[in-house]
């Protein structure tokens, strides 16, 4: 064996191929729980399953194996149409499909998941299918060899009746030497026999010599194939063209009569004896010994690339954008006419840069169905576990976000639907009371807006209890026992760390985790979380991300001769200040006249310590920040510069962050500019978070 | 001077650089590249000795003035001052010096432990001590010069 283990890159690439198959799943039972299913539907289930099943029988997985094979059972009997199809099936399966997907991960990470769940989901799933008393008659256990064909036995239940329709054959296969000389293979000819109809496969072995007169080149192996399809001699004669006189077959049909001699009377010894069954209409599953064919539901082609070679991509785009920035600056400074053949040329390649840019991007982006599909389990989990009727609606299930940003959203999201079916939605007989239907209903929602990802997180229960929160906000301290708040200001006391609505501690949720967590790990991907409630009808919460996290559009600006970026996306205007629309509330504290608001302003210079305040800021430019929770403020720089595409280089955390600096870019001349990240600036230096209504620095 | 350089085990070559008058040295194994001056980025909120960032190619490297780090009074920047870009457990760390002088090599045993320095405002910074050519060179303990730094900022 050679260090690089082979296996271990098959292993690798089923566990990936078990992703689609549970999503292709999730898919179908969801079609099926919506009632919009046909009858390919559960075919596609089956068939995930099966291959699942095939995959894992080749690595020797048992525990998923087994689990597979039943829950399969199950399926076949829906797919058979013994089984009718019930809520209380469909819940079933999906239950079955989250513990096949927790079989699999353990599989995949070498962990031991405890039988008991396994066991209990069996049993149900036998109930189902009428459990017959003794299994072991008709089929025993399943034994996977590894170089087995297609792996199946969906017929346990009285399956041979069924069958008689078919004609039969008997084929008989014995290669000749110089077929394998020739570079043909038995193996891919008993595939296609497979592929026809139903076969079961002996090998005959007699003539094979004990060890110290075996010539290994030479062929002593014969099979004998008992082949149940609707098929004519021809057909199946054909699937000896291309081993046409290296070797001898020969076919003959079956009678009724010898067909209920069973097979096993060949003499000599005899190789076990391997079930085959055409698993699909699509080719024979017949190397399924080492990895699961399942054609995807969808027929689009795609390519599995190394997130690697993406991310290398990635970033040499990355220095293309800088470049071209840098060689922008110099064309300038050699003082060419704008119209001149260079500077056309050059808005011609901007042109370019970005469009690549999109297209890179674009190979990173990955809908966000599969995190929906985790979000719809937890749903499922946590309606049981706190014992509410929840239907989980999703929305935008199509919408494309960076994969980097989907992988780092799962825990966030998790949180919030927890926090919608555990807090958000009433207990059924509260629901009844205040006259809505039983069921609550969780929206989870993505959409593209301007540039930017909008997720939702949305109940129809009883809304925030706003004079509970501010209780509980006093009582623990967190804002000042006189502090008179605005609706919006207590609905974001619950992002404070260390606030808990539950008045009981549930197994669910409020366990110090708050949404404080939430908040941070969504601005720590470049977003922004606000929260709307209505009483009595439900809170939303938004969820507003970049899309990508390589690059945006920023504005570029200069304070105290040092380049800074804004994000674009945060700046709702620029102005001006002059003289009548600057205020001053007490010294220090000032404000300007936008319309007929009053937003305080930052002096971004002193706040960042490169310079002393101000002693004016008429003439100023600022620009106008908007916060998560639709509030202003206003960032006085000393000059703007420009708008731009800017790449995000990462910072070392190692000296310590600044509040207010979220990453750091490269300009056109090579210097690094920093990236502000002006909420984070504002509620730092003005502590407004906390709800004290605009209490300035001290 | 460095033409002596011989391949003996117990070798240690040093990259002897100036802070104001002082000499320093560094074991060149740690030391990935010697860089101009270029203006930094400052960092807001950031300890005093850190200079800011610059561009690696492509790359944001943080800066620190070595002289501040090690307490050394502060002193007016010329265009010979250079970053000698060091690496440590992976992370890349500008180092701001006045000056780089030579690479030498020496033995083990030419390297004395340091009196206690504890007593001093920086602690066990400098690892040991030598004499070459009659000036007495410093070595740094690079991990401290770079590590206590976290300690610091955090």
């Amino acid at each position: 064996m050679t260090p690089p283990d082979p296996m271990a890159e098959i292993r690798a690439s089923f566990f990936v191929e078990c992703e689609e198959l549970l999503e292709a799943m999730q898919d179908g039972l969801q079609l099926m729980d919506e009632g919009a299913h046909d009858g390919e539907t559960i075919h596609v289930v089956f068939r995930a399953v099966h291959s699942i099943k095939g995959g894992a029988g080749a690595f020797g997985l048992n525990g998923l194996v087994r689990f597979a094979h039943k829950y399969e059972n199950t399926l076949d009997a829906v797919r058979s149409e013994a089984l009718a199809v019930d809520a209380d099936l469909l819940n079933l399966f999906f239950r079955a499909t989250d513990h096949l997907f927790d079989l699999v991960r353990a599989a995949r990470d070498n962990a031991d998941l405890p039988t008991a769940q396994s066991d209990s989901l069996l049993r149900e799933l036998e109930i189902c299918i009428g459990a017959p008393p003794a299994p072991d008659g008709a089929e025993p256990e399943i034994e996977f060899q590894p170089i087995g064909l297609a792996l199946d036995l969906g017929c346990d239940t009285d399956a041979p009746p069924v069958l008689t329709q078919s004609p039969q054959y008997d084929i008989v296969f014995a290669p000749d030497t110089e077929m394998f000389e020739n570079g043909n293979d038995a193996y891919p000819i008993l595939g296609a026999l497979a592929g026809l109809g139903e076969c079961s496969v002996t090998c005959d072995t007699s003539r094979l010599p004990g060890l110290d007169s075996l010539a290994p080149e030479t062929s002593y192996l014969s099979w004998t194939v008992r082949l149940t399809a609707d098929a004519d001699a021809a057909e199946i004669a054909s699937m000896f063209e291309f081993v046409e006189g290296l070797c001898t077959y020969t076919i003959t049909p079956v009678t009724e009569a010898d067909a209920s001699e069973p097979l096993r009377n060949v003499t000599g010894d005899i190789a076990p004896v391997v079930p085959l069954l055409p698993d699909t209409p699509s080719p024979p599953a017949a190397n399924s010994g080492c990895e699961a064919t399942a054609p995807p539901a969808a027929p689009k082609t795609v390519v599995r690339v190394d997130l690697d070679r993406i991310e290398r991509l990635v970033n040499l785009v990355g220095e293309l954008v800088i470049n071209q920035a840098m060689m922008a600056q110099s064309l300038q400074n050699a003082g060419l006419s704008p119209h001149s053949d260079a500077m056309n040329g050059l808005e011609e390649f901007q042109r370019l840069t970005r469009d690549i840019q999109d297209s890179v991007m674009m190979i990173r982006a990955q809908p966000v169905k599969s995190l929906f599909q985790r979000m719809s389990r937890i749903v499922r989990e946590a309606s049981v576990a706190v014992g509410k009727e929840v239907r989980l609606i999703s929305e935008g299930e199509s919408t494309e976000v960076d994969k980097t940003v989907i992988e780092s959203l799962a825990d966030p999201l998790t949180h919030m639907i927890r926090n919608a079916v555990d807090h958000g939605l009433e207990t059924p007989a509260d629901r009844l009371a205040a006259g809505k239907p039983e069921g609550g209903i969780v929206r989870l929602s993505a959409a593209h807006r301007s540039g930017r990802v909008i997720m939702e997180v949305s109940d129809d229960g009883g809304g925030i209890d706003r004079a509970r929160v501010q209780k509980i906000a006093k009582d623990k301290g967190l804002i000042p026992a006189d502090a008179v708040l605005s609706d919006s200001e207590i609905d974001n006391l619950l992002f404070l760390p260390g606030f808990s609505t539950a008045a009981t501690v549930s197994d669910l949720s409020g366990r110090g985790v708050g949404m404080d967590v939430v908040r941070t790990s969504i601005q720590s991907l470049g977003g922004r979380i606000s929260i709307a409630s209505t009483q009595g009808q439900g809170t939303t919460f938004s969820i507003s991300l970049p899309l990508t996290l390589a690059v945006l559009d920023g504005m570029v600006v200069k304070v105290a001769d040092e380049t800074l970026v804004v994000p674009l996306n945060m700046v709702a205007e620029t102005l001006t200040i002059s003289g009548d629309t600057l205020d001053s509330i007490q010294p220090g504290v000032d404000v300007v006249r936008v319309r007929s608001g009053f937003v305080p302003l930052f002096d971004l210079g002193h706040h960042l310590g490169y310079r002393p305040k101000l002693d004016s800021y008429i003439d100023s430019a600022a620009l106008l920040i908007t916060h998560d929770d639709g509030t202003l403020g206003a960032l006085v720089v000393d000059e703007i510069q420009d708008q731009r595409q800017i790449v995000i280089k990462g910072l070392d955390d190692t000296f310590g962050r600044a509040p207010g600096i979220a990453a750091a870019t490269i300009l056109g001349d090579g210097q690094i500019a920093l990236i502000l990240d002006p909420s984070d600036i504002i509620a730092k230096s003005a502590d407004f978070k906390a709800g004290a209504p605009l209490k300035l620095e001290a | 001077m460095s033409q002596d350089i011989s391949a003996k085990s117990d070798t240690v070559k040093l990259l002897t650089f100036r802070l104001g008058d002082q000499e320093y040295s560094l074991d060149i194994m740690c030391v990935r590249e010697i860089r101009g001056w270029t203006k930094a980025t400052p960092m807001p909120c950031a300890p005093n000795f850190m200079r800011g960032v610059i561009n690696l190619r492509g790359t944001v490297l943080p800066v620190m003035d070595l002289a501040e780090r090690l307490g050394l009074p502060p002193r007016a920047h010329c265009d010979r001052n250079v970053i000698i870009v060091v690496s440590h457990q992976d992370r890349m760390t500008g180092l701001l010096v006045d000056a780089v002088s030579d690479i030498i090599a020496l033995s083990d045993s030419d390297l004395q432990p340091p009196p206690d320095a504890s007593s001093h405002g920086v602690p066990a910074i400098i690892k040991s001590l030598t004499l070459f050519e009659d000036r007495m060179i410093r070595v740094l303990d690079l991990p401290i010069v770079v590590t206590v730094t976290q300690g610091e900022a955090a």
